[in-house]
């Protein structure tokens, strides 16, 4: 297992290497220089002379390459181009956002997603699966920003005053703040990737609260999260459970399986027990394709529910031609496909041990 | 030849025959066969009968500003339909106003014009490209297939979304230009499609035939492979409009596609999403129609491949 994962590691770099080139190029490639598209018309040659000496942009391509790559090595991403921030630090504060959008929406999928999937194959044919598939694929049909919307309207004006009454936008309610982890557990002094992960972990508000032992905050945050993740999550939780049902039905009708109903096992244990482990490989590979789609998804969530994460900063990066922010943050994004695949490959070792053992 | 048929004749005219199987004929037999096909059909069929009656079906054209042509016109006003108890003192506007004074209605029918272009334009723009790579690829295999489809595997690397954003931003925010943006992300599917239905073709005997009696590369190619191997690509490209139709809508609700007056259903909903809690229904009816388009298109796309797929014809 162990060599596994090491083959497997190391396999991903020269497509990392491949991915960093990749962005650095497409991003000098974009037409307009970004001193221009910053300053506008105050931008004059002598500013812009200047500015681009400020931000190496005056150095060959090759050699600013070599800077990138060097910085990089030192966890450096680079500087923001409208403010001079560095690109982590941006990261820092947008990212978690995101994350534990795309976290709750997966869960919401995927468990969802299963079950229903599990339900049409075991009562094939029947109402429900009927029922079921349609609304399978409707769901992949309605646009996450038509369903952010009207869900948002649901929720808070029709809704409004009720128990189920939901917040349309923003993280928290007016008035609550948390406080910051590393605040709360004196470790200001601190820097380093210690302290980022710390902060990293801080802005997620559910997860502050809860490690905060706030609950108030926890499940507020919480409350705010439902609709962005029921919207975002809509569209792979259909695809989950379409896989789920056809990837079942195909082991329910292999030979093992007629052997354990054979034997006399009752059939919910032969789904559990049989037919479950062994039609989990597509699903798995399904659930880690979705994570893409997630990310570009939340550029929309988060546009509707008025969210400032990745998806938004990335935007405006694109759109403002920030090389900076952009390459780091596609760097980042792609590091993140990466490790999903590692992991999705990994389960595959784990639940089909030919894999594991050959 | 004598008039009257000998009795031998009139057997083999008798005799039961088959008719001739044409794959064609049994494809669309098939399709229609198919419930998902059916009802993807008949909501296409609406959607069609929509476009090309637009301008007959509204009283209003879709960028006219009612403001100072009607009495008591108001901005945002909600849908307004006499059967079913509006005051008939007032203009029937069976799905409201927009925020420009506009009639809703005529805006969201003429909308399946410009969502029917969308879908067929950028997925057709797509197939071509993608088609030409993997016919390429499949057929010269060795360096230049590496070199083609490494490349595609990059493109597929990135969120679609995310590199189309990337791509109208070079190009700038344009309809045409979204439409290019998401073809060109769709290319590698098809490039990939047709790649692997172009090697499995190839192995067939009456290539050979057709390469040693002297036919050229070029012939080869377009005249033997492709005809044979272009069944996959009619199924990804059915699902593929609704996908299209989606992704072209998104970056225009956020600004990057259509742009106004041009009544497309995800620019109309990106510019009344302010107007979310007091006018919904400029949100439902485009999202709806949305919806109801993309839903035809998976269903159809569903049913083909149902009836295309070999395995499934028992």
């Amino acid at each position: 297992m162990t060599t596994y994962i090491v083959r497997r590691l190391l396999v991903t770099i020269p497509v990392l290497f491949g991915i960093i080139l990749v962005v650095f190029v497409v991003g000098r490639l974009l037409p307009g220089d970004p001193c221009h598209i910053l300053l506008g018309e105050r931008a004059t040659n002598a500013i812009c002379a200047q500015f681009n000496h400020e931000f190496g942009y005056d150095k060959p391509i090759l050699s600013q390459f070599g800077d990138y790559l060097t910085g990089l090595t030192h966890g450096d991403l680079g500087k923001e181009l409208r403010t001079g921030l560095p690109v982590g630090d941006l990261l820092i504060s947008r990212l978690p956002m995101t994350v534990e959008l795309s976290i709750f929406a997966l869960l919401f999928a995927t468990t969802v997603g299963i079950l229903l999937g599990v339900i049409s194959a075991y009562r094939r044919n029947s109402a429900v699966d009927v029922a079921t598939m349609a609304f399978a694929n409707l769901g992949v049909s309605i646009p996450v920003f038509v369903l952010g919307l009207l869900l948002a309207f649901f929720f808070a004006i029709v809704l409004k005053g009720t128990f189920f009454s939901l917040p349309p936008a923003g993280r928290l309610t007016a008035g609550l703040s948390v406080v910051p982890l590393a605040e709360r557990w004196g470790m200001e002094g601190t820097s380093g990737p210690i302290r980022a992960v710390v902060d990293f972990v801080s802005n997620m508000y559910t997860f502050n609260g809860l490690l905060s032992l706030q609950w108030n905050v926890f499940a507020d945050a919480l409350r705010h999260l439902i609709l962005p993740a029921f919207a975002l999550g809509t569209i792979p939780l259909a695809i989950i459970a379409r896989i789920t049902r056809s990837s079942l039905l195909e082991v329910l009708g292999l030979d093992y399986v007629r052997t354990a109903r054979a034997k006399g096992l009752a059939e919910p244990a032969v789904v559990r027990r049989h037919g479950l482990p062994n039609a989990m490989l597509p699903v798995v590979t399904i659930v880690g394709l979705q994570v893409g789609g997630l990310l570009a998804g939340a550029v929309l969530t988060e546009t509707i529910f008025n969210l400032a994460g990745v998806g938004q900063a990335l935007y405006d990066a694109i759109t403002s031609h920030d090389f900076a922010v952009m390459q780091g943050f596609v760097l980042v994004i792609a590091v993140g496909f990466l490790l999903v695949n590692l992991i999705v490959d990994l389960s595959y070792a784990y639940l089909d041990p030919r894999i594991r053992l050959s | 030849m004598s008039v009257v048929a000998t009795p031998a004749e009139l057997q083999v005219d008798q005799l039961a025959t088959a008719r001739p199987a044409s794959l064609w004929r049994d494809t669309i037999a098939n399709i229609l066969r198919q419930r998902n096909a059916q009802i993807g059909l008949l909501i296409l069929a609406t959607l069609v009968f929509f476009a090309v009656f637009a301008d007959q079906l509204s009283s209003f054209a879709p960028n006219d500003v009612l403001l100072g042509h009607e009495d008591g016109v108001k901005r945002l006003s909600a849908p307004c339909v006499h059967a079913l108890g509006c005051p008939s003192v007032r203009v029937e506007h069976i799905f409201g106003l927009d925020g420009n004074a506009r009639d809703e209605f005529s805006r969201v029918i003429h909308g399946a014009r410009i969502s029917l272009w969308i879908g067929f334009a950028t997925v057709g723009f797509a197939i071509v490209i993608g088609s030409l790579i993997g016919l390429v690829a499949g057929y010269a295999e060795g360096v230049l297939d590496s070199v083609l489809m490494r490349t595609m595997d990059i493109v597929l690397v990135f969120p679609s979304l995310l590199l189309a954003i990337a791509i109208v931003a070079a190009l700038g925010a344009s309809l045409v230009n979204a439409q290019i943006a998401i073809g060109i992300v769709a290319i590698p599917i098809y490039a990939r499609v047709m790649r692997a239905s172009v090697l499995t073709v190839k192995e067939n005997g009456y290539i050979t035939a057709s390469r040693a009696l002297g036919e050229s590369a070029a012939g080869l190619i377009f005249r033997r492979i492709l005809p044979n191997a272009i069944t996959p690509i009619i199924v990804t490209g059915t699902l593929g409009i609704g996908t299209a139709v989606l992704e072209v809508a998104a970056l225009s609700f956020l600004g990057l596609g259509a742009q106004p007056p041009l009544a497309e259903w995800g620019s109309m909903i990106g510019l009344e999403r302010g107007h979310l809690f007091t006018a919904a229904h400029l949100i439902l009816f485009p999202g709806i129609a949305l919806s109801m388009t993309v839903f035809g298109f998976n269903l159809l796309g569903d049913g083909l491949r149902d009836a295309l797929d070999p395995r499934l014809n028992r």
